[in-house]
């Protein structure tokens, strides 16, 4: 499996990204990405930064060890993860997640299951900044099953 | 020997500090270095890092308040993560 994973401030490409895991291999049959953006009402208050922290070196590992552990599961032969961090605003993207599969049932269920793992594993915190202040938001219980329906 | 302890995210603020070294005798547990901290800071350092929903990881890797760190560790505390 081809690896690719960034933290970092800048946004990203979808076109290259894309491209990048079709030249992968010839092999390459099925290309699924997710992307993840900022929303601009959370529980009803207007969100005017969100900021993004992350453990330096553990985020990485952990985002390594999600992709090897998607590849142990399904067939993957290219899989690539970018998560933003610093100061985010409403509509910016935050997450990519994109997998190269030589079918898609195996692209499909790889790219969600990072996503899920991603959510509940790796270490990002999000603080909100609204009108009325700022709030470090909390894990979502649909996430935690999300990833634990995967077993 | 020296451990290197860091935290994050309202956990860092309610600390008011991203990373501290503590100097520890022989091969402690976390536990251990959870009591001195609340001992050189105040008591509560002690109810902040043992909250239920604290995670705590040894270099990178998750770990429980039984695990025995050594000279150069890096020890984290941080709350459940809300990334993605």
């Amino acid at each position: 499996m081809e690896k690719k994973i960034q933290v970092q401030k800048e946004t990203f490409d979808l076109r290259s990204e894309y491209d990048h895991l079709r030249s992968v291999s010839l092999k390459v049959g099925a290309v699924v990405t997710f992307t993840g953006t900022v929303r601009d009402l959370n529980e009803d208050e207007s969100v005017q930064v969100l900021h993004l922290e992350h453990y330096p070196g553990m985020t990485e590992r952990e985002l390594d060890k999600i992709l090897v552990e998607a590849a142990r599961r399904w067939g993957v032969i290219a899989a690539t993860v970018i998560h933003r961090v610093g100061d985010l605003y409403p509509g910016d993207e935050i997450v990519f997640v994109g997998v190269a599969s030589q079918h898609r049932g195996d692209a499909f269920a790889a790219c969600s299951f990072v996503m899920d793992y991603l959510k509940t594993r790796a270490t990002f915190w999000k603080k909100e900044k609204t009108q009325e202040g700022e709030r470090w938001l909390t894990t979502r219980e649909s996430d935690e099953t999300a990833a634990d329906a995967w077993g | 020997m020296t451990v290197k302890i860091v935290f994050f995210a309202n956990l860092r603020e309610a600390l008011g500090v991203d990373s501290v070294d503590l100097q520890v005798s022989g091969s402690s547990s976390v536990s251990t270095l959870i009591s001195q901290l609340a001992k050189r800071y105040s008591s509560e350092w002690l109810e902040l890092l043992t909250a239920e929903n604290i995670r705590i990881a040894v270099n990178h890797e998750m770990i429980n308040e039984d695990a025995v760190v050594v000279d150069g560790d890096e020890v984290a505390f941080f709350p459940p993560v809300t990334g993605g």
